[in-house]
């Protein structure tokens, strides 16, 4: 019995191995000092204007369920619905990431000196999509009165996952590499979730209700511009804007 | 050799720490199904404190660790019981390889709070856990009345009721398992889980179907064949629920009570499944030997009475 239970072990050792083998863990490392700054980014005054619309019968937005935490639910009279795909009467969607994906000659711009606020509010996210720089500072807020856990779940970039206390000092977080997008989960509240696009540009905009977006400021020359929702997926334009020019880029997610 | 025989008393202990497991692989389950994996950012300790507030997802991971703790100290008495209690070396060995296993598992487990959730790690944890599972099934058979009354040798007969064939069926439903944490882990599409279960499905029945048609009056071999089949056919059903509920939620903004019920009791039988196959190739290789073999009792022992 003793040599068929070593047989058995070893051969069940063995899967074991196998199965827990795969590729190492993603070594995450900060970017590297550049040797010489990039030159300044060209600065124009050509538009890229749009709105993004959903074609197709409207999505139905579920409530979410927080009765398992009477903390969140006593928050709300009632059950609030998810954010992920708000689309107006005339079609519009909400919380789309526009950016300029290609086409800007190479440059680094300044990245803005005020923060990005995220705030844990009725254990929720507000707002549910935000855009950020590179290495622009994001201030991570909980005005809730319990505590919640901050985890991004980047490709690019590190991954980390910290508490904040009930009302707890802000954290200030930045991500050093360009990523469109980064999904921040509570692990706690698992219907929380934010998205942010982390580009190396300026050019980058969050629609709001009406689903309109104006990328300004751009030098004259042909972009791709692309759209990005969390459920629709994304879409991109060419665009050509000459000097002083307004391009016209409408995206359309269809159901 | 006469040997100190184990009670009755350690075997219902045996039973409850294997009883304990099974519960600790759903609350396992119910921390990945609830993505609750890394409510409680740090570890050993919970938020700096041996007790948190139990609530939202840190009920899951919490509760997960307190039942890990309670089967850790289980652990620990069974195998300076069996180490005292039960004069066969293999069986005190086994005790120890228990509780060596169950300490790598905590070890597991908190490493993929530590380093995020590192996918081989995870998948380690998970397979881990299906192995101590069944090695705490194992040690509650091999301290039975049923094996202190020894074997009823029946000649084997076909490939699959050969001791060395039979392995081949826990190896492949731990593949499948290993397979199936992998997809809970995004490590890998449906696809190979999927292949897996129509592969595993047809090894175990197979196997199964032979033991229950050649040994219909081997009380023991058709008991746990049966139970193995039986097992095997449900988990099969439980993972077109499991999928089915996923699909069917998918749009929900957080993990639905039905997709949670049917993937905790997908990883659930899975647990048992692997019990079975793992119990069915030792009962195997107990009662089944080549015809005309001499009946030489290898590892196992005449209790002094």
């Amino acid at each position: 019995m003793s040599q068929f239970l070593l047989l058995l072990i070893a051969v069940l050792g063995a899967l074991l191995a196998a199965c827990g083998g795969g590729s190492a863990p993603e070594t995450k490392t900060e970017p590297k000092a550049e040797s010489a700054p990039a030159p300044p980014g060209p600065a124009g005054d050509s538009v890229i204007e749009g709105k993004v619309t959903f074609l197709g019968p409207k999505p139905v937005l579920k409530p979410v369920s927080m009765d398992a935490t009477p903390a969140c639910a006593r928050q709300h009279s009632k059950p609030p619905m998810s954010e992920e795909a708000i689309v107006a009467a005339d079609g519009a969607v909400k919380n789309v990431f526009v950016w300029v994906k290609a086409g800007l000659a190479p440059g680094s711009w300044p990245k803005p000196s005020g923060m990005v606020t995220i705030d844990q509010v009725g254990c929720v996210y507000k707002p549910h999509v935000v855009g950020v720089m590179v290495d622009q500072e994001i201030q991570f807020l909980n005005s809730d009165p319990t505590n919640h856990n901050i985890h991004p779940l980047p490709r690019i970039n590190r991954e980390w996952n910290e508490s904040q206390a009930p009302k707890g000092d802000p954290k200030i977080k930045s991500f050093p590499k360009q990523e469109v997008m980064i999904p921040i989960k509570c692990n706690v509240h698992p219907w929380m979730r934010v998205w942010v696009g982390v580009v190396a540009h300026p050019f980058f905009q969050v629609t709001g209700d009406d689903g309109t977006f104006s990328l300004k400021g751009l030098p004259a020359g042909e972009y791709t511009v692309e759209a990005w929702h969390e459920r629709f997926g994304t879409q991109e334009l060419k665009v050509k804007v000459g000097a002083k020019e307004t391009g016209k880029a409408d995206f359309a997610f269809k159901g | 050799m006469k040997v100190s025989e184990p009670t009755d008393w350690l075997h219902r202990y045996a039973l409850l720490l294997a009883c304990m497991t099974l519960f600790l692989v759903v609350a396992g389950a119910s921390v990945t199904s609830n993505e609750a994996g890394l409510s409680v950012p740090d570890w050993p300790l919970s938020y700096g404190k041996i007790m948190p507030e139990m609530k939202g997802g840190i009920f899951y991971e919490h509760g997960h660790r307190m039942v890990a703790s309670t089967v850790g100290f289980m652990t620990i008495i069974l195998a300076v019981w069996l180490w005292r209690a039960d004069g066969r070396m293999w069986m005190k060995k086994l005790g120890l390889a228990a509780l060596a296993g169950v300490i790598a598992q905590g070890i597991l487990g908190g490493m993929t709070v530590l380093f995020l959730l590192p996918k081989p790690v995870s998948i380690s944890h998970a397979c881990l856990a299906q192995l101590f599972f069944s090695t705490t099934c194992a040690i509650a058979l091999f301290t039975s009345q049923s094996w202190r009354r020894g074997a009823d040798l029946v000649d084997s007969r076909g490939w699959a009721s050969r001791p060395g064939a039979v392995l081949w069926v826990p190896a492949a439903v731990l593949a499948q398992l290993a397979l199936g944490a992998a997809f809970r882990h995004k490590a890998v599409n449906l696809v190979p889980h999927a292949a897996g279960a129509a592969v595993v499905t047809g090894v175990v029945c197979w196997a199964a179907v032979h033991l229950l048609v050649h040994y219909q009056r081997h009380d023991a071999l058709r008991r746990t064949a049966a139970a193995l089949l039986a097992v095997v056919l449900a988990q099969v059903f439980l993972g077109v629920g499991a999928y089915m509920s996923r699909v069917a939620t998918a749009e929900d903004p957080q993990p639905m009570p039905v997709m949670v019920v049917f993937t905790v009791l997908h990883v659930a039988v899975g647990a048992v499944a692997m019990a079975m196959s793992v119990l069915t190739a030792i009962q195997v290789h107990r009662h089944a030997r080549p015809a005309g073999a001499e009946r030489v009792e290898v590892g196992e022992m005449s209790y002094a009475r």
